[in-house]
């Protein structure tokens, strides 16, 4: 029996948390025991009770929604919940293209002796001139071909701007209760994320096998896949949050008034969205 | 303010002894966990800084080696600030944010659970490392590249991993005490109405969400490229080790108001109760917060003054660094106002306060000195910079936190604190701070260097007089917990006011405060 506070709910004791702290250090610990050369068995298992976790967690939530627990009040926790949760995430990729913009205006131009550093580069790097992309004066990870813009890049902007369209397309239906096309459009929002996710995995093999360009290019290798790696990451798990709204939309769930898990599923999707757009010109498009 | 309505019932099914604590979704459960893992954590971490002071109490090397004296240097600032400071004001905030805005519990309860039960786990990743071959984390708390990717010891990438669980439970803790405070306010408890130490707290929480994740880039980057070949802090591959120091700065100057803004908003608590005062300058208060926690995002390069920045730079974060001595100035001079002939009293919670104002202004002062770039490059990493930090760390956030234990007390247990043996602890380890605390400004002024175990012979005599001073400090803290300890086993039986002309909600409702409270939304008006 929950405690009924003027309306609020309030949950019961619960066990998710505890099994995802379980699950969290398993999966760490195994990372790292891996890194060290150790089996990755322990990561694996942390990762299947993370897994557990998330199904059960998240199945309660829904449950309690769908049995009508929550009140507007609960319901604007989990936006501000949400909102704040997205602008954490937008911070966590700040860091990386701040990391990108200080490498391209600062320490590379410093390295091939801009500002007062005609020393710096004389006397330990006399034959790097500055540009951009590099692998630094090291000629870290040899030679490479940097990924250009207007190939895969620009199909894949094309993909997720699409997304961005179907899934408000959904959105609409979800308002005017038309079912049929709101699974259509979330069809569609989820096909496109798994089309994009497909095309990055060509474009990393490309980049691998025919471009000498890898994660230990460098700086410019370093950038480039840190920060298409987390977007795709990211991708990934918007598609995957999208996948189970699309199915939940099967199952008849969301009402025309009440759907805040579409809504915030849809949040994410769009900042994924935006960090894309950054990530095209400031990673592809500008050199 | 109206009545509480409470009520106290157990529920049916819930669970009973130790699953109690690790299911629980009470916002007074999860204050009272987060406040006694910070306290283990600060034991921990003190013991480790009596070893470095027993090192020290003479020159030469005598107690331990280099390595695990660094070892130790290191693993004291990350527990003492990622495992005590932290937690114990996510602790406060737990237990008083819903007392003193009227609301039922968080916002998002379970969430909360987790926020804490992540904490153990990575407190034993963290410490485990000692145990690891080749010893733990030992490049100092701000584990600079390349000291932490290319000369580290293996067990670093489980800290890396611990830093992660770190940054995972302070940004859910902030975001639920942002929902909470937007979204779980009595009606009539407008912003402008809150106390302010809620406002200090949705601030901070402000911070820990714009941060925490850059310290996650972070290292998440030194994890790269210690395992994966990346370049980020190598020079040959196009990066910099400086950049490191940026982001990392980037975080951790904000970080260091994350520490101090909840401890501003304690004693906007005590003082105003114990001079029968309102606090003078309520929006001013919050106005010099909201300043503060901006102008933090801005100044982050006054830690590299001596890394190597153009002379414009230094410029810049040099007289930005200025521009924080005024809102923090308003706040004192606020405080100060407050007592202004009020009819001032001195219990325990008040001398805690008291010795804030001018203890964390000693520490204030000696920030301003530093943040003069041409001046700072006699002090940077001197034992000058150590006094600092500790004048406003210990004598600043630890003393808010002992202040506000002694304040609200009461209302958690339901019994007062034994007043004789709280002043016995405050002036014991007030005293003995200063001891500790205060030669190190002119060891460091000297030019003894920091994170060194061993010094020349003129900085003998200051040395041991600040062991000594540490290990009383230290001792006074186990005094403190027996004092917590008899609290919570008896004593006098807490009024609901608790303290005469106390202000705020927590104050209408019984002590020890019910298990549920303010099931009915009180009105503020």
């Amino acid at each position: 029996m929950s405690a009924t506070n003027g309306g609020y709910y309030l949950p019961e004791p619960s066990h998710w948390p505890i099994i995802g702290s379980v699950g969290l250090f398993t999966f760490l610990a195994g990372f790292a025991n891996f890194l060290h050369g150790g089996s990755s068995m322990i990561m694996l298992a942390g990762a299947a009770v993370l897994i557990f976790m998330l199904f059960g967690w998240f199945g309660t939530v829904i449950g309690e929604s769908q049995s009508g627990k929550y009140d507007d009040q609960v319901d604007m926790s989990f936006r501000w919940g949400m909102g704040w949760f997205i602008f954490s995430e937008v911070m966590f990729f700040a860091a990386f293209f701040g990391v990108l913009f200080y490498a391209r205006m600062w320490s590379v131009p410093w390295l091939g002796g801009a500002g007062n550093n005609v020393m710096t580069n004389e006397l330990l790097w006399p034959a790097f001139e500055a540009m951009w992309p590099t692998n630094g004066p090291g000629d870290v990870g040899g030679d490479f071909q940097m990924m250009g813009a207007w190939g895969i890049p620009a199909i894949n902007t094309l993909i997720l701007l699409s997304s961005g369209v179907t899934v408000t397309w959904a959105h609409w239906a979800l308002k005017k209760e038309n079912r049929g096309q709101l699974i259509l459009g979330l069809l569609a929002t989820v096909a496109l994320g798994f089309l994009f996710l497909s095309l990055q995995v060509y474009e990393y093999y490309h980049a691998y096998t025919e471009l000498g360009l890898t994660l230990g290019s460098g700086i410019y290798g370093s950038t480039f896949f840190m920060l298409t790696g987390f977007h795709g990451l990211h991708v990934t798990l918007g598609a995957t949050m999208l996948l189970v709204i699309l199915i939940r939309s099967i199952k008849g769930h969301f009402t025309a008034d009440n759907h805040f898990a579409f809504e915030a599923v849809a949040w994410y999707w769009h900042f994924v969205d935006v960090v894309w757009l950054g990530l095209f010109v400031f990673v592809y498009w500008l050199v | 303010m109206s009545t509480a309505t409470t009520h106290d019932e157990h529920h049916h099914g819930a669970p009973s002894g130790i699953m109690r604590w690790i299911t629980t979704t009470n916002h007074k459960d999860i204050g009272t966990l987060y406040l006694w893992f910070a306290f283990i954590m600060f034991l921990v971490g003190g013991a480790m800084a009596m070893v470095i002071r027993a090192e020290l109490f003479q020159p030469g090397l005598q107690i331990v080696d280099p390595n695990f004296f660094n070892t130790m240097t290191t693993m004291h600032g990350l527990l003492m600030v990622f495992g005590a400071i932290m937690p114990a004001m996510v602790g406060l905030a737990n237990w008083q944010v819903p007392l003193m805005i009227g609301a039922p519990d968080m916002a998002l309860p379970r969430m909360n659970n987790w926020s804490f039960w992540i904490l153990p786990f990575a407190g034993i990743m963290l410490v485990s490392t000692l145990f690891m071959e080749g010893g733990g984390p030992n490049f100092g708390w701000t584990f600079y590249a390349p000291l932490s990717t290319t000369f580290a010891p293996k067990s670093t990438d489980f800290f890396i991993f611990a830093v992660h669980m770190l940054g995972f439970s302070s940004i859910m803790g902030a975001i639920n005490i942002i929902a909470t405070v937007l979204n779980m306010r009595a009606p009539g408890m407008t912003l402008m109405k809150m106390p302010l130490f809620v406002w200090t707290w949705f601030i901070t929480a402000f911070l820990l969400i714009a941060v925490m994740p850059v310290l996650a880039g972070v290292v998440t980057m030194m994890l790269t490229d210690r395992n994966f070949g990346t370049s980020f802090f190598s020079a040959a591959g196009g990066g910099d080790p400086v950049l490191f120091q940026h982001v990392f700065w980037f975080f951790g100057h904000p970080e260091v108001y994350i520490m101090i803004l909840p401890a501003f908003g304690v004693i906007s608590q005590i003082i105003p109760t114990f001079a029968r005062k309102k606090l003078f300058g309520y929006s001013s208060m919050v106005y010099a917060t909201a300043s503060i926690a901006f102008l933090s995002f801005i100044v982050w390069a006054h830690h590299m003054f001596t890394t190597g920045m153009p002379v414009a730079g230094e410029l810049y974060f040099m007289y930005a660094t200025m521009m924080i001595a005024v809102p923090t100035a308003v706040k004192v001079f606020n405080w100060t106002a407050t007592m202004w002939r009020g009819s001032m009293t001195f219990e325990t919670p008040m001398l805690w306060a008291v010795s804030f104002v001018f203890l964390f202004t000693i520490g204030g002062f000696t920030g301003l000195m530093m943040g003069v770039a041409p001046v700072d490059m006699q002090y940077h990493d001197t034992y000058f910079i150590v006094a600092h930090f500790h004048y406003v760390l210990v004598t600043g956030a630890l003393f808010a936190i002992f202040g506000a234990v002694y304040y609200w007390i009461p209302k958690w247990t339901g019994h007062m604190y034994d007043e004789k043996l709280g002043k016995i602890h405050f002036w014991w380890s007030a005293i003995s701070v200063n001891v500790l605390f205060f030669p190190q400004h002119f060891i460091g002024l000297a030019g003894m260097p920091r994170r060194i175990p061993d010094y020349s012979l003129q900085f003998a005599d200051w040395n041991m007089i600040s062991s000594l001073g540490g290990f009383a400090f230290g001792l006074a803290q186990l005094f403190f917990l027996y004092i917590i300890i008899k609290t919570i086993k008896g004593g006098e039986k807490a009024t609901t006011q608790v303290w005469e002309d106390a202000e705020g909600l927590e104050w209408t409702v019984p002590s020890p405060a019910p298990y549920h409270t303010f099931a009915t939304a009180p009105e503020v008006r």
